[in-house]
């Protein structure tokens, strides 16, 4: 468990976190980037950006 | 052989983590690279990229993976893709132009630079026919142009509002298609899964919430995307298909392609099979520097 930057929520982490990794806060939709693992440490994810893509 | 394979990544997508878990599974020692943290010099490679076999470009900004492959190729370290099939797909003019020179079906399509030439090349198709820009993905920006006035308002809108690529007017045929289009996942043209992408709306692509479902290649469909692979340089590549009545129409080739949807689709072990090709690549890339040593 670590906390949203956005809202403040809990958000509940899987165990195989991957540092760069997005998740999604079940509060208030805010996507999260994962910054670190050891501890756990979210961040707001950059925006969408207009070349990105496959 | 164990290899020290560089992940290059600015997000880390199901795609990604499929990809490192079965590397870390085979003992490979992975250095992920977070592209928006590096520098990359022009005389020296950073030490983060010492002992590197092999690098994956799994760059979500099209501008970025352009440049970093550039510099690992310069780096003497082997990428995948290469920047050369990675400039090649990047760019839809530079796709279209490959796949036309290769003689691999494509729908017709034209270049225009001002407004006043879109409309004639837009006359000349009649309507619909589509407008893309010539930079994006997931179906961003594409416009099926119905009308004169629509045509007129859209064109006016992207000379207006857009970056300088939007005045570069790529106007393409509108196929008819089944309601789907589909998706090769190929490794040098070897098809890894394929799957149709079926949606409602005429953009038919997974990012945009189309269906999926398993598609089995025929030899039409087999022997096009061989071509189209080896028309842009080979490599990881998502090629994607239309069904025009009988036959296929290549509409394009990507570069730093996402396979989960594919994943979820079939039965295919997709990040084991490309990892069965990252080793192969890596050993061939290390027996050319044995020859030339």
């Amino acid at each position: 468990m670590t906390e949203c930057v956005e809202c403040g929520a809990e958000v509940s982490l899987h165990d195989d976190l991957e540092v760069g990794e997005i998740i999604d806060c079940t509060t208030c939709g805010a996507e999260l980037e994962v910054v670190d693992t050891e501890p756990p440490v979210l961040d707001r994810a950059p925006e969408l950006e207009e070349d990105w893509g496959e | 052989m164990t290899l020290h394979v560089g992940l290059l990544y600015s997000r880390i997508r199901k795609d990604e983590k499929l990809l490192l878990t079965e590397l870390r599974e085979r003992d490979h020692e992975v250095t992920k690279i977070d592209v928006r943290k590096q520098t990359f010099d022009i005389s020296a490679a950073p030490a983060a990229f010492d002992g590197l076999d092999i690098v994956v470009d799994r760059c979500l900004a099209t501008s970025r993976s352009l440049y970093a492959t550039q510099f690992f190729e310069a780096y003497g370290i082997p990428v995948v893709n290469s920047h050369e099939t990675a400039d090649i797909c990047a760019d839809k003019v530079q796709n279209s132009l490959a796949l036309e020179k290769a003689g691999v079906p494509t729908p017709a399509t034209k270049v225009a630079f001002t407004k006043e030439t879109a409309m004639e090349a837009i006359e000349e198709f009649g309507y619909p026919c589509v407008l893309k820009p010539v930079v994006g993905s997931w179906g961003r920006l594409m416009a099926k142009i119905d009308s004169e006035s629509a045509a007129e308002a859209i064109l006016e809108h992207k000379a207006t509002l857009g970056h300088y690529e939007h005045k570069v007017f790529y106007v393409q045929e509108f196929v008819e298609k089944p309601g789907r289009d589909i998706r090769v996942l190929a490794t040098d043209g070897e098809p890894i899964a394929a799957m149709v992408r079926s949606s409602d709306h005429w953009i038919t692509n997974a990012a945009k919430g189309a269906e999926t479902d398993v598609f089995e290649l025929d030899d039409e469909a087999l022997a096009l995307v061989r071509k189209a692979s080896d028309a842009v340089g080979g490599g990881l590549l998502g090629i994607d298909l239309m069904e025009i009545g009988d036959s296929y129409t290549v509409h394009e080739v990507n570069h730093t392609v996402e396979f989960k949807a594919l994943d979820d689709a079939v039965e295919t072990d997709i990040a084991a099979t490309v990892v069965d090709w990252l080793e192969g690549k890596a050993d061939a890339a290390a027996d050319e520097l044995e020859v030339t040593a």
